[in-house]
Order: structure tokens, then sequence, then C-alpha cells
């Protein structure tokens, strides 16, 4: 009967337990697109480093993980090179273009050597200094064909080639290019190194380590294991400071809901009182009402994280990926309703303490 | 009521029942020393005009407020020593309420309004066989799945009364309970609650402002100035 009462109650004010579940929605929408938007971010890159084929990667001393400057001379390659095991290697310049973009310059072909090629949808590789080749995913979010002429790095590039996405980056241009635009000639910010056979993978690694010594060197397993949120820890922080800002939108939303219904139902809790309810029967009616209404929410947070993904996917593809990560709903769910039942519980603790005479005097 | 009934002991005791509201800075002495007793079965008529203290005692009867002073006994319980939860109790077990102004629960049924009352005094399952015997009597049993806003005054009221004698309370109070009937819905109501009073033995106590309505009781009962007459 509690339970009928509770639902009857939220039937009855429909744009008011609307607004709230929507509010709630909304909070589980935030917190479950930012953490996709992270994993999304994070596993494509390191999806899109294990698409190279290499074995190991070495990165320039006092690099990160998120670093992408030039660093290291080239030459370092050749030293790489001549090392037992090594098949080949080779060095690629990353350079940031805006917040989430960056152009990665590489010798394409000994890169095809490394990673068996781009696979090209459209167009081929360079054919002169300035050519450009980018993926499906850039192509399409800024709807680029073979020819066109793209602005990058404040210079004009002819797109020779549109390849298939997954492999490193989504554009790519002529290593020397880059370099001589960059100020970076000769420099080159990692090398991959592919190996004779990958089983041997730990032992070149430590080989290498005492050869380039003060050196990033890491299997590729190790690499891409790495890009997980716990190495950036400003994204660690900002997710947090999100799920805060949520928790609290949520707990206000449900605080000025049950705020209102206890105001609303003042008469209806002196009747209840009346009858013998305790000041537990009735906070536990609002909190009831509040859990429900953080479950539906959440409920259709869930679902609207996937609108969001669709949404990012098809707007754009290039900058963000969005992943879905169930793992979080049973989370993103309990932050809701815990918001929400801290959110009932003033309001809640006012109509359990309601002098019942002056409820049922309230008009 | 039977004359045996009135040999038993009071199940309403009352001995100078003070009850003084707090206003600001002003007292308000709403009860000046009430003494009283209504037996087991008994149906009594509390009338008296506006500010006379009719609804103070019957608020302090049904356990919703403290008396200041005085000893105030319900069905055996001692009420001035009562701790809130033991109102509460008092109000789940041994005291049902009517209303001038009905008081169902807009969102529930009739027959959820009745069962509402049984879920706060745990009680399990659908109403039991007996008690639709009563609903017969009240004249509702074909307006159960029917909400309040689709429910006349009366039948409204005799849904509260229901509500009220659901969990077989020693004691119905009503307050006004023809109050906002028309003379036909309040000849019914006040019937019904003497037929009640006669078929289950309840103990009724009845605030009234119609002389007419009171006289459906046993016993009337004058008040004025926190005094009973």
């Amino acid at each position: 009967m509690t339970n009928k009462l509770v639902f009857e109650n939220l039937r009855h004010r429909p744009v008011r337990t609307l607004i709230g579940i929507v509010v709630i929605a909304i909070q589980v929408t935030l917190i479950l697109t930012l953490v996709g938007l992270k994993e999304g971010v994070m596993s494509d890159q390191a999806n899109r480093n294990r698409g190279v084929g290499a074995d190991i990667m070495v990165r320039p001393p006092s690099s990160s993980i998120i670093s992408m400057s030039g660093g290291m001379p080239t030459g370092i390659a050749k030293r790489i090179d001549q090392q037992p095991d090594v098949k080949l290697s080779t060095g690629v310049l990353q350079q940031g273009t805006d917040l989430f973009n960056y152009v990665t310059g590489l010798d394409l072909s000994q890169f095809d050597k490394l990673s068996g090629g781009f696979h090209f949808l459209s167009g081929g590789p360079f054919q002169h200094p300035d050519d450009v080749i980018i993926d499906e995913f850039y192509a399409r979010q800024h709807k680029y064909h073979v020819g066109d002429t793209i602005m990058l790095l404040n210079r004009p590039w002819r797109v020779s080639g549109i390849y298939e996405p997954g492999m490193l980056t989504r554009v790519v241009v002529p290593l020397q290019t880059l370099q001589d635009l960059t100020a970076n000639t000769g420099k080159v910010s990692m090398i991959y190194v592919k190996l004779d056979d990958p089983s041997k993978t730990d032992q070149v690694v430590s080989q290498l380590r005492q050869v380039l010594k003060d050196y990033r060197i890491y299997s590729m397993e190790e690499f891409t294991s790495l890009y997980s949120v716990s190495n950036v820890p400003m994204l660690q922080g900002f997710i947090w400071v999100v799920i805060g800002l949520g928790v609290v939108v949520g707990f206000l939303a449900i605080l000025l809901s049950m705020y209102t219904a206890v105001l609303e139902r003042t008469r209806e809790i002196g009747v209840l009182k009346a009858l013998g309810a305790s000041p537990a029967y009735i906070l536990n009616i609002l909190l009831r009402e509040a859990a429900l209404i953080a479950v539906i929410g959440a409920v259709l947070g869930i679902l609207f994280s996937y609108v969001t993904r669709f949404l990012i996917h098809n707007v754009v593809p290039a900058s963000l990926i969005q992943a879905i990560v169930p793992e979080w709903w049973p989370i993103a769910g309990a932050i809701a309703v815990v918001g929400a039942l801290l959110g009932a519980l003033g309001p809640g603790l006012k109509a359990a303490r309601q002098d019942a005479i002056e409820a049922l005097a309230y008009d | 009521m039977t004359d045996a009934a009135t040999d038993c002991e009071p199940i309403i005791s009352i001995r100078g029942l003070r009850k003084t509201y707090h206003v600001g800075e002003v007292d308000v002495h709403a009860l000046r020393g009430v003494d009283l007793d209504v037996q087991p079965g008994e149906f009594v008529s509390v009338v008296g005009p506006s500010g006379s203290g009719k609804s103070t005692l019957f608020h302090i009867v049904g356990g919703l407020t403290h008396p200041t002073s005085g000893i105030i006994r319900i069905a055996g319980r001692d009420l001035f020593g009562m701790s809130d939860a033991e109102r509460t109790d008092l109000r789940k077990t041994t005291v049902g309420f009517v209303f001038q102004k009905y008081n169902l629960l807009p969102t529930l049924t009739a027959r959820e309004n009745i069962e509402i009352a049984r879920d706060i005094a745990h009680k399990e399952g659908p109403l039991p066989p007996q008690f639709l015997d009563i609903l017969k009597l009240l004249g509702i049993e074909g307006r159960l799945d029917h909400k309040p806003r689709a429910l006349s005054g009366g039948e409204q009221q005799r849904v509260a009364i229901a509500r009220a004698i659901v969990n077989q309370p020693a004691i119905l109070l009503a307050d006004e309970p023809t109050g906002n009937l028309d003379t036909e819905n309040s000849n019914a109501v006040l019937a019904l609650l003497r037929d009640l009073n006669g078929r289950l033995g309840q103990t009724i106590l009845m605030i009234t402002h119609n002389p007419e309505a009171a006289g459906y009781g046993h016993r009337i009962v004058r008040m004025r100035d926190g005094h009973i007459e």
C-alpha cells in the first residue's frame, strides 16, 4: 500500500515528477558521458597505437603519456636498428593542432614496412611535400575529400588520401615537412620498434634501456596500458568535480521537488499522522518517492548516454570518442539515488516532524 | 447503551484537564479544568460555541497534542505521561478520527484510503469479509474503486468513517462530521454513526455546533470557556 501511495503521489503531479526525473537523467548522462569520453578517448588512443603493429615504443627522456612534443634525434632510430632482434624502427613527430587533435609526421615508406601500411579508402600516399593523408573520421567530421585543400598549422595542404581509421593518428604529413615547419629538424617525438620475434620484447626492452639511458622505453602492451585516467591526474580531478556537481544538481532538484511536495501535502501528512503513521512511516514515503524518481531518472540517463554517443559519433567523430561503460551504470545510479535521498531527507524530516494539528488545519 | 455499560470503568476518564497554548507572548487557556467520563459504547455529543475548547479536547483525547496538566486515561492508558511514539500508537490502535473536511487522500481510491489505515496499523491483506458488511451498511460498497473527486460529500464522509473504524478502534472521534454536508447527507451520516454505535458498541465522541446533530448522541456535553457546563 505504501508503494501504491508513493506511485500515485508521483502520478498526481506528473510535470513535477517528470522534471525531477529529467534532472536526474541529465545528471546520470553527464557522468556517463564524461566517463565514456574518458574511456573512449583513452582506448581509442591505445588502439591506434596498437594498430601500428610495433612491439616497442621509445620516447624522449622526461616525456609523459600525453606529451606530443619532439625531443630526440632521428639518429636514435639508427642505434636501435643496430640492436640484436630488432627488425626495424621508425620515428614519428607529433604536433598538436588543437585540444583534441594533432598532426603526425612520418616517413611513409619506412612506416609502411613496420605497420603494413595504411588502408586507403580513397586516394593514396603523399605525392608532394605538402600532401596530407587523413582518416575517414576526420574527413567525415570536416567534410574533406581527396584533392581538397585544408588548412593545418597555418598553411595549406592537399589531401592526397583518406584511410581507414585505427592506425596511429588521424592526420599524417611527411616527416621532413613537419620537422622543418615546427623547427624540429632532425627530431622525432617517438620511435616505434618492430622485432624479429615479438616474444623477445621484454628482453629487447631491457637491452634498449641499457643502451638508451634515461629514455622512456616501453613494450607496446605496457605503453597502451598507460592510457588510463589515473595517468592524467588533472582529468581524474575534473571527472570528480563534474560528478560532484552532478550530485549537487540532483540533490537540489529533489530537495526542491520534495519541499514543494511536502508543502502541498501538508494536510495529507496530518491525516496520515492522525491515522497513526509514525514519523518513520512519513519519511519512508518521501524517501521512496525520491528513490523512485532517481531510479527512473538513472535508467533514462543511461538511455540518454547512448544518444550523446550517437551525437558525438556523428558530429565530431574525429575529435571525441565516447564509449559506453556499463560498469559505471550502477555507480552513476547509486550517485543519483544517494543524491536524491539526501535531497529528500530535509523535506522528509520536516514532514515527519510536522505537528499533526497544524497540518490538519493547513489549507 | 446498556445499563451494564454504565457500570464499567470509563473508556475516557478526564479530571482537571488543562491546556494552555503559547501564542507569541500570550498564553491562551483553551481548557481550564475539564472533568468528563465516557463509558464504553457511549455516544457523546460535545457542543459549544467556537473557542469553547471542544477541538482542543478532541485533539487531546485523540493523542494529537499533550495536555498541560490534569489526568486523562483512554482505554486504561494514561495519556498524560505518553511519549510521542506512544501517542502515535494510541492513534493507530485505540482511536479513529472523522473530520469535517473528510480528509481522504486524493491520490488513492476509496478502497485504498481505507486500506492505508490498515497498512499503517501493520495489517496485511485485503479488507476482512466482516468489514464488507459494514461497507454495505455505509452504502459505499459499490464506490470503493473511485477516487475522492468522483465521490459526493456524503460518500466521502462515509468512506472516512469506514477508514476510521477499519482497525476496530475502541473510540471514534468525530469533529463536525456533518459540517460540510447538506441536511439529507447529514442525517444519513448521523444515522450511520448511531447505527455503528448500536451494532458495534463503538464509543463515539462527536463535536458539533448543530443541536439537531447533537441529539443523535446518548448524552450531550456542553462546553464554554474551556469548562464543561
